[in-house]
């Protein structure tokens, strides 16, 4: 199912991906001055990212803030130009087409973003919010639209008597109800949902979740699942990308990653989730970064993580960078010195275990 | 004394449709230096009540009732003036959606030194330097250089982390965090919630954490307060309520939760929609999606009551005491024997 | 910025073309001949036609007619001179272009200060007294025509109240010593008091409208809120979270604005017997000048294009998220 993916980092393609992301880099120039700016440097928030996408599968991708993910999400469906790489849907490269040729594309392709309430319009009522992509793309009669709006918001556990409130009046949580609502729409291929659940409650979350699900059984669906709840992204994901500082550090299918974590990042990620349980939460150790986070303007020599790693090796790590060594069934993590078992605590990451010198890759 | 006692909260907003009443008789206490979270469904009213008690509502709409009483003084009836010199000072709050929360037309250091100004008598320079060691403690990287930027050149996770360093800035006595790390990840999350505590052992500071992440309950609360439909259903010590649930709505939270240790297709959800604050449920608010629902329940609303077994074990449902733990017990073996 | 500011200027020279085109092109086809006009109308002798036509270039092809005129227009500043009456019309722009930018420049001031005050008032105060009296008053100001206001009030304070005049004009620096016209800065603006509070009313009234909205609803925002949390005291809160965000679309609406209102000048002009612009367009109508009419649309349209750019700027200037990308 995973698309297999060579040593070189090049990807190796079956025909049949519903997106395939290759190499995209993203920067936004940082600038001074009033009238005559000059780019004085460059976030590189997304740098070189590659991945493809089965039609009915969920790629879920996690990382630490501002690592990149949102920007990455937004390359996808256009709403950012690239500065360099590619992106294809259904075997059509979308990287450079025009807005009046991405119209239709929009209708496959849709979008739950992060910020519900910075994403409605908040002087357009909740009813006119949900149906406008339906108008848009002239999907039915006036009655028809607002029939389908009444049912999805009934789908997205809202009230029908929501339909003429506007977006202030809601709480966190049901503003973003609205915003899976609006995506849900015009029956997309894809979702690209943008941490759709993270402002939700529990038992709305399961909703939203086993909804999700349902609708990709019933339509199909593909979605890319971006969150920091790394059970929720376990629950939903087929595939798991982990992200660091604008790059992937590690892709895996769902139960290996879960399982067998190569990279220290994802160990550490693994290791820092809340248990709800107060006993064995505030028994768990977490392993701690250390270190300030790194900035994308300026990021780290070779391995991008090395400042803040466990297992960091002083001139290896820091100098060379590493690819992205394969582990078997798709599995791929960007580092020198992979994990050999898991769980472990920090001191154990801290030494290094001896299975390291049969699973270190021949240098070049 | 209490540093902050709250007795009968009551929040209404007039909509165009009738009056919403977001908090329906809400009590609870905080003590210095210590933890209370407020978990429960969205919309059952955990942001309006901090909101009232900080006096954050918009006068116009708003109709609010009870006390809230800050070192004995009484929040809901004190002057504007004296409002604002413990808002930002000795209590502060993070908001819900710090995306849209900062100013876009300010630098994020401008912002920070006003919060700084508004209450210390200091140059720009040192309210700046104060400003800085915040954004380094809640981990933005290069603050240095990115302190003269503006919110829409920073990720939802570290607009979060500024906000976070604004509520900070001031040592307060209490911090009332609405959902602080639900935009960040997890190894984030346990750096800010690190510097919470390390916030709270240093200065003795209380904290009012909302969310709805039970594993950060779990891991930072010694209070936990659960709301439904704007009341309170359950109020307990952390290790009570995770170890001896009381009300069939506290069931409902634990069990929908997807766990890493559990491979379930599906998630336990609980059945039925969110009751609409316009016209709430008779009875018991949680009766119509309540797998336990009894004819009472429909028809007399049950009392915040202790337990029989612990005076501060607080529930409001009229199961009787022996199905309660039976339940409870039930819950809690089905979610351990996933750890086996 | 840099690039923003470029695409800016690029987008102001091309409406100029294009609007100075779109002119020439109405006035070329004009059922007017300019060569009669110069030879003294109906009587013109037909040698005298010829001269006429070929000195003003008249029967060369359209383009290149239309590149002379640009040619004149950009490297001498020269608008030519008018047909009937000889002058030339730089001139008659130059007496009548200080009068007009008198009025509306004046004008703007005052309903900025009307719309900014009863706006942000009726805002903080929403269904207040003050609210109810603002409402009405902009229900007054969009309905009413300013010919039908500049009677009512030359009437009423002129010719009953007697506090202003009723008409006229009084330079700015002073009138030339021996025509005997009052002059000066006070009487320059006691003479402008009634035309701006017409010319005033009709936009004050929208902006009040406006402001009021946008005021109303950044006060709703999230980061006034975190202001108030912050122990902001309520001053600061409008004067620095509230009105720059409140004002970022009014800056815009203002630009616009200013093209706009030279139009509605011409029927205050008209009524206060100002020797503006309008004014001298009515009366080039009337002799049928059309030079002069062109004369003047050019200019009034580059005078637009150029507050426009500024205004481009400025809004940029007070909103960093256009400034930085
Ligand atoms: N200004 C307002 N006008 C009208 N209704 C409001 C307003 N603010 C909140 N409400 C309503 O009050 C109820 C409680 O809202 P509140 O924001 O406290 O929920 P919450 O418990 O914080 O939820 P979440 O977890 O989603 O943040 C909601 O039903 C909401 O629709
Ligand atoms: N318009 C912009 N101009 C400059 N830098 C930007 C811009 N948008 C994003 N960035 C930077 O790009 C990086 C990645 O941001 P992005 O929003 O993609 O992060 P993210 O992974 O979604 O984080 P979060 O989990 O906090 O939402 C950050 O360092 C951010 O500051
Ligand atoms: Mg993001
Ligand atoms: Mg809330």
């Amino acid at each position: 199912m995973a698309t297999e993916q060579g040593s070189n980092g090049q990807m190796e393609l079956h025909g049949d991906e519903l997106l395939v992301v290759d190499g995209v880099k993203k920067y936004f120039p940082i600038t001074r001055g009033i009238i005559f700016q000059k780019a004085i440097a460059q976030v590189q928030a997304v740098d070189g990212v590659s991945f493809s996408i089965n039609p009915g599968e969920t790629l879920g991708i996690v990382g630490e803030s501002g690592c990149g993910k949102s920007t990455l999400a937004r390359c996808i469906v256009r709403l950012l130009d690239t500065t360099a790489g590619r992106i294809m849907f259904e075997g059509r490269d979308i990287t450079n087409v025009s807005r009046v040729a991405m119209r239709p594309i929009r209708r496959e392709m849709t979008m739950i973003f992060q910020d519900p309430y910075a994403s409605l319009n908040p002087r357009k009522r909740v009813g006119f919010i949900i149906g406008e992509p339906l108008e848009v793309h002239k999907l039915g009669t006036p009655a028809e639209v607002k029939r389908r709006v009444q049912e999805l918001l009934e789908v997205v556990g809202l009230n029908p008597e929501h339909y003429n409130r506007f977006p202030h009046e809601f709480s966190g949580g049901q503003r973003q109800r609205i915003g899976v609502a609006r995506a849900l729409a015009v029956n997309p291929k894809l979702i690209v949902c943008d941490e759709p659940v993270s402002a939700l409650d529990v038992s709305v979350q399961a909703q939203i979740l086993n909804l999700l699900k349902d609708l990709q059984d019933d339509f199909g669906l593909t979605y890319i699942f971006i969150a920091h709840d790394l059970n929720v992204v376990r629950h939903i994901s087929d595939r798991v990308m982990v992200m660091y500082l604008g790059q992937v550090s590690e892709v895996a299918d769902r139960d290996t990653l879960y399982r067998e974590p190569k990279h220290p990042y994802t160990g550490a990620l693994l290791s820092a989730v809340p248990i709800p349980n107060p006993e064995r939460g505030r028994a768990r150790e977490a392993i701690v970064l250390e270190g300030d986070v790194p900035s994308p303007v300026n990021p780290p020599s070779g391995c991008r993580f090395h400042p803040r790693c466990p297992r960091f090796v002083e001139g290896h790590c820091d100098v060379e960078e590493p690819e992205l060594f394969p582990f078997g069934n798709g599995h791929v993590a960007k580092c020198f010195y992979p994990l050999e078992r898991w769980p472990m605590t920090a001191e154990e990451m801290r030494r290094r275990g001896t299975a390291r010198a049969q699973e270190e890759p021949v240098q070049a | 004394m209490a540093l902050l006692e709250v007795k009968d909260l009551r929040t209404s907003f007039k909509t165009e449709d009738g009056i919403v009443k977001a908090v329906d008789g809400v009590s609870f206490t905080v003590e210095k230096g210590q933890t209370l979270g407020i978990v429960g469904e969205s919309g059952s009213g955990k942001s309006v009540t901090c909101l009232t008690i900080m006096g954050l509502n918009a006068k116009r709409t708003t109709m609010s009732s009870g006390e809230a009483l800050w070192k004995g003084k009484d929040l809901l009836r004190a002057k504007s003036s004296e409002l604002r010199k413990i808002r930002g000072d000795e209590m502060s709050m993070i908001f819900q959606d710090p995306m849209t929360s900062l100013n876009p037309v300010h630098t994020i250091g401008k912002q920070l030194v006003e919060a700084v100004q508004l209450h210390r008598d200091v140059t720009v320079r040192v309210a700046k330097a104060r400003a800085l060691e915040l954004l380094k403690a809640v981990g933005i990287p290069k603050a240095e250089g990115r302190i003269d930027d503006y919110p829409h050149q920073f990720s939802g996770g570290m607009r979060q982390r500024v906000m976070i360093a604004m509520a900070l800035i001031n040592d307060p006595d209490l911090l009332i965090a609405d959902e602080p790390t639900t935009a960040l990840d997890v190894t984030t999350q346990a750096q800010i919630l690190n510097l919470m505590k390390r916030l709270q052992e240093d200065f003795g500071s209380a904290i009012i954490m909302i969310t709805h992440d039970l594993g950060v309950v779990a891991e930072t609360a010694d209070d936990v307060v659960v709301m439904y439909a704007a009341k309170v259903v359950e109020h307990a010590k952390v290790h009570d309520l995770f170890n001896r649930p009381q009300h069939p709505y506290t069931w409902g939270l634990m069990g929908s939760l997807p766990r890493l240790e559990t491979d379930t297709e599906r998630l336990v959800q609980i059945p039925g929609q969110p009751p609409s604050l316009l016209r709430p449920p008779s009875g018991c608010r949680f009766h119509p999606r309540c797998p336990y629902v009894m004819g009472v329940c429909r028809t007399t609303e049950p009392k915040l009551l202790a337990t029989e077994r612990d005076p501060s074990h607080l529930q409001a449902c009229h199961l009787d005491q022996e199905t309660k733990d039976r339940e409870a017990n039930k819950l809690i073996e089905s979610t351990m024997a996933e750890v086996g | 910025m840099f690039r923003y500011l470029i695409r800016r200027i690029l987008w102001a020279i091309f409406l100029f073309l294009v609007i100075t085109f779109v002119t020439f092109v109405i006035f070329f086809m004009a059922p007017n001949n300019p060569a009669r006009a110069m030879c003294g109308g109906d009587q013109a002798g037909p040698v005298c036609l010829k001269t006429a036509t070929e000195k003003l270039g008249l029967d060369k092809p359209l383009p290149v007619q239309y590149g002379l005129f640009l040619k004149r227009l950009v490297w001498e500043h020269s608008l030519g001179t008018s047909y009937a009456t000889s002058q030339s019309i730089n001139e008659t722009i130059k007496q009548a272009a200080p009068v007009t930018a008198s009025l509306v420049f004046g004008g703007a001031v005052c309903w900025m200060i009307i719309g900014l005050s009863v706006g942000i008032f009726s805002a903080l105060r929403p269904r207040s007294l003050i609210d109810r009296a603002a409402m009405v008053f902009v229900l007054i100001g969009v309905s009413a025509h300013p010919v039908w206001i500049g009677l009512i009030f030359s009437y009423v304070f002129g010719v009953r109240l007697h506090i202003t005049p009723i008409a006229n004009y009084a330079n700015f620096f002073g009138a030339p010593p021996d025509s005997g016209l009052p002059g000066g800065p006070v009487q320059w603006a006691y003479h402008m008091i009634l035309p701006w509070m017409t010319f005033a009313i009709l936009f004050a009234a929208l902006y009040v409208r406006m402001i009021r909205a946008n005021v109303m609803e950044t006060l709703n925002e999230d980061y006034v809120r975190t202001a108030r949390a912050k122990g902001a005291p309520e001053q600061r809160i409008l004067f620095s979270h509230v009105l720059r965000n409140a004002l970022l679309p009014v800056v815009t609406m203002l630009g616009m604005d200013i093209g706009v209102a030279l139009g509605g000048a011409i029927f205050t002009e008209y009524v206060y017997q100002l020797p503006g612009l309008g004014r001298t367009s009515v009366i080039a109508i009337q002799a049928e000048d059309l030079a002069t009419l062109e004369g003047v649309v050019v200019f009034a349209t580059i005078a637009i294009l150029f507050f426009n750019l500024i205004v481009d700027l400025l809004y940029a200037w007070i909103d960093p998220r256009i400034r930085l990308s």
